[in-house]
């Protein structure tokens, strides 16, 4: 297995219906940390993750991975803003993955049992993931990107709906897989979020990449007027 | 899902497994023929002495010719003499055989607003019916019992014509239902009427002009059409309705206490 | 008045009495709409799914059609498969016609466009919502597909329900193709067209409760099997 970094973008610009989403977009990303990308509403964080995963097409410029596109394809997840939630129990929503990959049933349900517990839903396998509150779908969500063991997964504003309880359990399963070696690609809202998980942060400003730096660096001090102006919380267009 | 999928096994096992054992054909008759009811005498016995199951289809005398021009059945058994002699020219069948005859009557309200009481024959019953321009139901589909109404009008020296005259397109149950519905004259087969079940206000007004006179003929489809045609059992069949024990049940059939059809094969050319 | 009491005593005397005739007919009923509901959802389900997932250019066609379809006089299907299943039409070799198999197939003509129209409706809302995340998990197109047959078999049930429906209770088509040949092709539908025919409106009537009773009693066993699942949503 080859590794997926370094990622190299070129160019990348993404058009709807005429507006210009992000781009162009120059980027080049290690295999190692956790990558925080923040901005002002409307900046193109979602569009920019989307673009990345290879969910959202391009209309000018490219994605490189250091690995053949497919393979980077199948070695990734992703975790949306509003966790999709199969309709089906809380075990195979979990299984789901393992099962596309052909692994066998009952081992698939081992794992997605073993990933229950560890996410606090030991309890709940057998029941539907629909009646579950938008905290323990989210960790669903996450653990159901964990389990196949990607080595990369994106997050789009994991805990924008979630409660201090339900952000802490998640920041604590991010924490976890990061250590693990997992790579991490994550927008947020929350400034003190980033601050406790980033160890680079992405600074998007209407669609395009204005200041990429270390964390400690950027928030001790950003390069950009406006990446200021946005950390000391003001409205920056 | 696979509840549905046993049950559903269950009852086509049950079905197919069962009529493997007789032989089939196929014989389309007239409407008239199957309302007499003397096919649920006929078909047990038939099974019973030769072993074949014959499978009836009930539809007018110029679909059940039809069928047998397509080959779709394998005799017919029909009463429109005309039509059946074409068939034979056309080549669909190589001969008939004349079986059993019964007769029309005419049908009507009991107030009998035309008169047909008391008529002379089936002409004059006409006449009357025309001249008080009464409802009038006529079968309209192509028939035997419509061909042998159009013809009686003919004979009678007229064509019918006005909304008094209701061709419905119909079997001879329905149209019996309608003229029941709308207290109509209609000229019906003696074994349907006595059958009917929703008589209402009608009545038997005429009937015994040898006019009304009603043939049935069995004609086995030609063979040269091919060999999903079951010739053989038509021919066994042919044998079967032509012989004593055919004669003596046609003949000992009642309906109402009165008979219906009267036996005559090999008596006529 | 009279006739509609007359038809209900009738009725139970027939049911309690379990007539041979009567079952063989129920039975005969349920075995060629079930058939056809099969084969149809056979070939509905995956339809729905795939014009649920893919977007190509006939698309929107494909699904006027579908619903246009939905329309079809039963009777028409049957003159049409008659004159193919005829032994003078092209498939007349089959010796189809006339046969519980014919009425099948008509009754499958007849069933598909209403199950998948219904079908896909359902499936293209729920693929609605899981289009993000199958797409992010690289899914193929025939895994798709059976994860939205899968999950979404609570409105394919529906949508089966009204097949049935339309199937046990037409007439049209069977009595062409099938000729409602007594102990053969003969089912509760046409054997109620050959009695009011004959103007016995008591038996017909009788026959007619018990294909009501028949409906609805299908209708609450699929919807009791359905509610074995432990899942909840819908």
């Amino acid at each position: 297995m080859s590794a997926l970094f370094p990622l190299v973008v070129r160019g990348a610009t993404v058009r709807r219906r005429g507006a210009r989403l992000i781009g162009p977009v120059d980027l080049t990303l290690g295999g190692a940390g956790l990558t925080i990308v923040i901005g002002p509403n409307g900046a193109g964080k979602t569009t920019l993750l989307k673009a990345l995963h290879g969910i959202e097409r391009l209309s000018e410029g490219a994605v490189r991975w250091a690995c053949p596109t497919p393979e980077a394809r199948r070695r990734q997840a992703f975790v949306f803003q509003t966790p999709v939630m199969l309709r089906r129990s809380v075990r195979d929503n979990l299984a789901y993955p393992l099962r596309l990959r052909g692994v066998s049933r009952a081992e698939a349900r081992a794992r997605a049992a073993d990933w229950a517990g560890r996410i606090a839903l030991g309890e709940a396998l057998r029941r539907h993931a629909t009646v579950l509150s938008g905290g323990e779908r989210q960790k669903l969500a996450l653990a159901r990107a964990l389990i196949g063991d990607p080595a990369l997964v994106f997050l789009d504003e994991p805990c924008a709906s979630l409660d201090g309880r339900a952000t802490r359990a998640i920041e604590a399963l991010l924490r976890e897989a990061a250590a693990a070696g997992t790579r991490i690609i994550m927008s947020t809202h929350d400034m003190g979020q980033a601050r406790r998980l980033a160890t680079d942060v992405l600074f998007l400003l209407h669609g395009q990449v204005i200041e990429h730096s270390e964390a400690a660096r950027f928030f001790a001090r950003a390069e950009t007027p406006e990446a200021r102006a946005f950390l000391d919380g003001k409205i920056v267009d | 899902m696979k509840m549905k999928r046993w049950i559903t096994g269950a009852f086509a096992a049950l079905l197919l497994a069962a009529p493997a054992m007789a032989d089939e054909m196929k014989m389309a008759v007239t409407t008239s023929f199957e309302n007499s009811g003397l096919a649920e005498v006929l078909l047990p016995a038939i099974r019973q002495d030769t072993g074949i199951e014959v499978q009836l289809l009930v539809v007018g005398t110029g679909q059940a010719l039809k069928l047998g021009a397509a080959g779709d059945v394998d005799a017919v058994l029909v009463h429109a003499r005309k039509a059946e002699e074409k068939f034979i020219a056309q080549g669909h069948a190589t001969h008939r055989t004349e079986i059993m005859y019964n007769d029309f009557v005419f049908i009507g309200p009991a107030s009998d607003p035309a008169g047909v009481v008391g008529s002379q024959s089936a002409a004059d019953a006409l006449r009357a019916i025309a001249a008080a321009r009464a409802d009038f139901i006529s079968r309209g589909d192509d028939s035997g019992t419509d061909k042998k109404e159009k013809s009686l009008w003919t004979a009678a020296g007229m064509t019918p014509e006005g909304t008094w005259y209701k061709p419905v397109g119909a079997g001879m149950g329905k149209a019996l239902n309608v003229a029941a519905g709308m207290g109509a004259y209609i000229m019906s087969d003696r074994a349907t009427w006595l059958k009917f079940a929703n008589k209402g206000k009608l009545k038997l007004l005429y009937a015994g002009d040898p006019a009304l006179f009603n043939q049935y003929a069995y004609l086995p489809v030609n063979p040269a059409k091919g060999d999903y045609i079951k010739a053989d059992l038509a021919r066994e069949l042919e044998r079967w309705l032509v012989s004593d024990r055919a004669k003596e049940i046609i003949n000992g059939y009642r309906l109402n206490g009165e008979r219906l059809f009267t036996f005559n094969a090999g008596q006529s050319g | 008045m009279g006739d509609l009491w007359q038809g209900m005593v009738q009725a139970v005397g027939l049911l309690i009495a379990l007539d041979a005739d009567l079952v063989e007919i129920t039975l005969r009923s349920l075995y060629v709409t079930l058939s056809a509901l099969i084969i149809a959802a056979l070939i509905s389900f995956p339809l729905a799914a795939l014009i649920s997932i893919r977007r190509f250019r006939l698309r929107r066609i494909t699904i006027a059609v579908l619903n246009a379809l939905m329309g079809l006089p039963p009777v028409v299907v049957g003159l049409i498969v008659y004159v193919f299943l005829s032994r003078a039409g092209p498939l007349g070799v089959l010796g189809l016609l006339f046969t519980p198999t014919a009425m099948i197939i008509a009754q499958v003509i007849l069933i598909v466009p209403l199950v998948a129209s219904i079908a896909h409706q359902s499936l293209r809302d729920l693929w609605a919502d899981y289009h993000d995340l199958l797409i992010s998990m690289n899914t193929t197109a025939g895994q798709r597909m059976r994860t939205l047959i899968w999950d979404g078999r609570r409105a394919l049930l529906t949508a089966a329900l009204a097949g049935f429906g339309r199937g046990i209770g037409e007439v049209g088509a069977i009595m062409v193709v099938g000729g409602n040949i007594d102990h053969a092709t003969r089912v509760l539908t046409t054997a109620i067209a050959l009695e009011t025919g004959k103007g016995d409106f008591a038996l017909a009537l009788a026959l007619g409760f018990i294909l009501i009773s028949l409906a609805i009693a299908v209708n609450l066993a699929i919807h009791w099997l359905g509610r074995t699942e432990s899942g909840r949503r819908w």
